[in-house]
């Protein structure tokens, strides 16, 4: 297309009117389109703003109410304590609500209990300690990529180097089956059978923990970091693994000290987008890790992640309160996480397109 | 000899590794086939929920499910594939504009699908219904608490990318001839594309689609407190109200429902219906790109 209109401006120009032949006719339609279309592209970027800006939205009352509360702190003297309604900031009715457990709890502020070790959200004094969520967090994540990267890795270094051509076609698609499981499908696969089938091989207590809702999650990353490693693999240039292998390097070797090095910012993409996955699962999360915020390093006790806390309450909080901001400002931490994560492998896959590239010239 | 024995080691290791996916995606497979088999007949299908849900079937929300990806359908294709016309055929590579969609619909994709459910929560509900509410109804709440058209506009913002993606690389095989043909026949840029590029990725379009549709049903999370019901006595009539969902379903029965053990062939089954319907959504979608790829070889 480009040609095309350059070849239009030549001839005008050697016609002697320039001007007017390489200006296209202006038409509103055209004009029009464009602009709508270029609108609507727009959304998305408008999109991940608005998702930035409503998440923080909400999250930012549990700072906004400390405020207020340091307020009421220095100006009211203790013995008028008993005036909460008079609050000065409480101007929407949401606050009203949020406000009425908050008297119960005269001396916490909402966010000083955010870096204590005890979830307690519904309790009498409410703690919102999210140090047990994250470790719970932390627990989970961990297993789930130590089980899928090794596997999912291996399992993509066999499609693309050892497995015959015909096996491939048919190991990639169903390999790729595992990622048309609902996470809800595998979660309640994990409650039901998997949660017995581990407790009977390793004879802990708690039926369900860290490890099986690991194991659980790692399933749902697998594709992902399966998929993507085996592009990764694929589009290294077949030179580089005819030189080793002409130069007597067996296939493993080849695999493994030619291809994989050179597949790595690849590789290194697949397990980041594996690992923003296992980090905000949510469904797998409520149903296979038993959901009790402890803390504690063993990885066959029970945890609550950050998302599953999300899940289980926020369909029973008071809409506008405390806990609300503070599910919210949860969420808002997981959403920077995975934004980071996205962006750190963007840069990655840009690395490794351009490599595709050269390889096909 | 000793290197030999390394390397079919390794490669085993290798082998085992696929064997080891392959036989859990078996294992899923059988135990859920095997749980659910006998309770899947038409009565399962066709029946409400009875006897405080423990008994019955899960008519109400195979149709919940329907008519949530139904209304999501109809808000996420027409921007995903108008997005996607936008990235294949306007924008200038280079542009730092068309690189920051780019990056956008990547975000979309790697979001956790709470965060979409929270910002459902945040924006929909509390925000535009709200207001919807204090303009239109003078306050009485109506349109500000959880619905099917909320819980669909917010799993459409989680299957915008897929749409996106299918779209542009279906419009990306379209030969530059045919749009060069059109061009020198006179059309215009846009008519151009509305007479040659959109008819000619038509099947990528349902492949997105499609996709789409298998997504969402699929997903829970963005719709936990945004719609979804426990129970209902009745389908959705209107775009406020709540509605049961397949995998919703599958989730409360497991966990919060009276009698976990006595409804397990209740949950089997419908976790069947819903591996059955993604399935052969995504089968669909498979054998369509397949054709795709092959036409543009």
């Amino acid at each position: 297309m480009k040609e095309m209109i350059s070849a239009g401006t030549g001839a005008g120009s050697m016609m002697g009117r320039p001007a007017s032949f390489s200006r296209k006719r202006f038409r509103f339609s055209d004009w029009f389109a464009e602009k709508f279309i270029k609108f609507i592209a727009f959304m998305s970027i408008a999109l991940v703003a608005l998702i930035f800006i409503f998440v923080f939205r909400e999250a930012s009352p549990v700072f906004r109410m400390d405020a207020v509360k340091k307020v009421v702190d220095q100006s009211l003297v203790p013995e008028v304590y008993g005036a909460v309604p008079d609050q000065p900031v409480a101007e929407a009715p949401n606050h009203q609500e949020a406000s009425a457990p908050d008297p119960a709890t005269p001396g916490i502020k909402p966010s000083s209990t955010l870096l204590s070790r005890e979830w307690m959200p519904v309790s009498d004094e409410p703690r919102y300690g999210l140090i047990p969520l994250f470790l719970g967090t932390l627990k989970v994540t961990v297993i789930a990529l130590l089980f899928a990267a090794p596997v999912a890795i291996l399992a993509a270094i066999y499609t693309s180097m050892f497995a015959r051509p015909g096996v491939r076609e048919f190991i990639k698609p169903l390999v790729e089956l595992l990622a048309g499981f609902p996470s809800v499908v595998i979660g309640f696969f994990a409650l039901m059978v998997l949660a017995s089938i581990l407790q009977n091989l390793f004879g802990y207590a708690s039926r369900l923990n860290a490890f099986v809702g690991g194991i659980a999650m790692g399933l749902a990353a697998l594709p992902v970091i399966y998929t993507l490693t085996e592009d990764a693999l694929t589009a290294v240039p077949k030179t580089y693994s005819e030189a080793s292998l002409g130069l007597g390097a067996s296939k493993r070797q080849t695999a493994f000290h030619v291809v994989l090095p050179a597949a790595v910012p690849g590789v290194f993409a697949a397990v980041i987008l594996g690992l923003g996955r296992i980090f905000g699962e949510t469904m797998i999360a409520l149903m296979a890790t038993g959901n009790a915020a402890l803390t504690s390093l063993n990885p066959f006790e029970s945890v609550r992640t950050l998302s599953a806390t999300i899940g289980a309450e926020m369909a029973e909080v008071v809409f506008g309160g405390t806990h609300y901001g503070v599910l919210f400002l949860i969420g808002s931490l997981l959403f920077i996480f995975t934004f980071l994560l996205n962006a750190v492998s963007e840069f990655y896959i840009k690395n490794l397109v351009v490599r595709k590239y050269q390889s096909r010239k | 000899m000793n290197r030999n024995l390394k390397d079919k080691l390794i490669e085993g290791l290798t082998g085992i590794s696929v064997l080891i996916i392959i036989l859990v995606i078996l294992l899923m497979l059988f135990i859920i086939v095997k749980g659910g088999w006998s309770e899947l007949n038409w009565r399962f299908i066709s029946e409400y929920p009875r006897d405080g849900m423990t008994k019955g079937g899960i008519f109400p929300a195979i149709i919940g499910t329907a008519l949530m990806t139904l209304i999501m359908t109809m808000a996420a294709v027409p921007f995903g594939v108008i997005t996607a016309v936008y990235l294949a055929e306007y924008a200038n590579e280079r542009s730092v504009f068309a690189r920051t969609i780019r990056f956008a619909v990547k975000t979309l994709a790697v979001v956790p699908s709470i965060i979409f459910g929270l910002f459902g929560l945040g924006f929909f509900i509390g925000f535009v219904g709200k207001d919807m509410d204090a303009l239109f109804r003078g306050g009485e709440l109506k349109w500000g608490q959880p619905n099917i058209l909320w819980a669909s506009l917010t799993m459409a913002l989680l299957t915008l990318p897929v749409v996106i993606v299918s779209v542009e690389e279906a419009i990306r095989t379209i030969p530059r001839e045919m749009r060069e043909a059109s061009l020198a026949l006179g059309a215009t840029k846009w008519q151009t594309i509305l007479k040659v590029v959109i008819p000619g990725s038509g099947t990528g379009i349902l492949t997105g689609t499609i996709l789409a549709i298998s997504r969402g049903a699929g997903e829970v999370a963005p719709i936990l407190f945004t719609g979804a019901a426990y129970y209902l006595s009745h389908i959705p009539h209107s775009l406020s109200d709540q509605f049961m969902s397949l995998g919703y379903h599958i989730y409360i029965m497991s966990t919060q429902s009276a009698n976990v053990d006595e409804t397990q062939p209740i949950q089997f089954a419908t976790t069947l219906v819903l591996l059955i319907l993604t399935f052969s959504l995504n089968a669909v979608a498979v054998t369509l790109r397949y054709r795709i790829r092959n036409k543009a070889k």
